[in-house]
């Protein structure tokens, strides 16, 4: 079992850039042809600062931590047992291609279901950028399999 | 009901009920996964190295559920903009495996004012071939 103790957790800031190669990868991956998302004079015209992020890069981007499973091992949790559970962002500023944009994150709840056979494990991110205006914020519910 | 026009949105010809036009995606293969990986920043071996999701007692490597989460993404801003976006919520059911052929809908579910602000309540759904609902959430937007 997961100790409840590590509820408030709170994880090294992780301050990164918004890459312009890297949303033009994101969004050739999954298939996005929408120009303001690859091309700058579109993402201007459409009153964007640069290649505008779309909605979920922001998760990968709070992943890009040096090590971003150490924190499982941290509290005793095994990254082969865990799944994705619940995912959600709310939105209060775009991010743009040159935007920093800085996380916090911390551990907001761990709880279990069927006696323990399932924990899940609830983790909250601030997104602020550069000039320090809040961007995002992310909750990530992590189930952990223990059977 | 007939999808909503792509052309800018008008909240009060906007009805409950209404669906969003589909997105039809290609079948989910590894090479996706890999590059999803790379590009996504998640690189957690279960989605791309076949040993480790059998030794973690998987069949097979399976779709991050971000993938999924990002093409519902797309549903919602190849329909109106992404800067009327104000939440995108997922829970994800069950797992999208290799071959599986997503199709992303949404319709709908609810008009709503907050502030100045008015907003569409959007329920979103990811459904493989054989009709399994994998992802179920909720986009809310603004107009």
């Amino acid at each position: 079992m997961i100790d409840k103790k590590h509820i408030g957790k709170v994880f090294p800031l992780h301050t990164v850039e918004v890459e312009k190669s890297a949303l033009r990868l994101f969004a050739k991956v999954i298939g996005e042809t929408d120009p303001v998302y690859t091309d700058e004079s579109a993402a201007h015209a459409a009153g964007h600062r640069s290649l505008l992020a779309p909605p979920t890069f922001l998760f990968g981007l709070e992943m890009s931590r040096p090590n971003a499973f150490a924190w499982l091992y941290e509290i005793g949790a095994n990254p082969a047992r865990i799944l994705h559970g619940e995912q959600s962002f709310a939105y209060r500023a775009t991010v743009c291609a040159g935007d920093v944009i800085t996380f916090e994150t911390h551990l907001a709840d761990i709880y279990d279901k069927k006696n323990g056979a399932l924990e899940f494990i609830l983790r909250k991110s601030r997104a602020t950028n550069q000039d320090g205006q809040h961007v995002a914020d992310l909750a990530t519910l992590v189930a952990h399999r223990n059977t | 009901m007939t999808p909503l026009a792509m052309s800018s949105l008008d909240y009060s010809r906007i009805d409950v009920g209404e669906a969003l036009p589909d997105l039809v995606l290609p079948p989910v293969d590894r090479t996706v996964l890999a590059l999803f990986a790379g590009a996504s920043g998640d690189h957690h071996p279960i989605h791309i190295d076949v040993d480790y999701a059998r030794r973690a007692g998987m069949p097979d490597v399976f779709a991050h559920g971000m993938l999924v989460m990002a093409w519902l993404g797309r549903l919602i801003t190849q329909w109106t903009p992404q800067r009327h976006l104000r939440e995108l919520n997922a829970r994800f059911l069950g797992i999208t495996h290799l071959g599986h052929i997503i199709t992303c809908s949404g319709k709908v579910t609810e008009k709503l004012e907050q502030g100045s602000e008015k907003l569409l309540r959007i329920e979103i759904r990811s459904t493989n071939q054989y009709g399994e609902t994998k992802i179920l959430g909720d986009a809310l937007v603004a107009l």
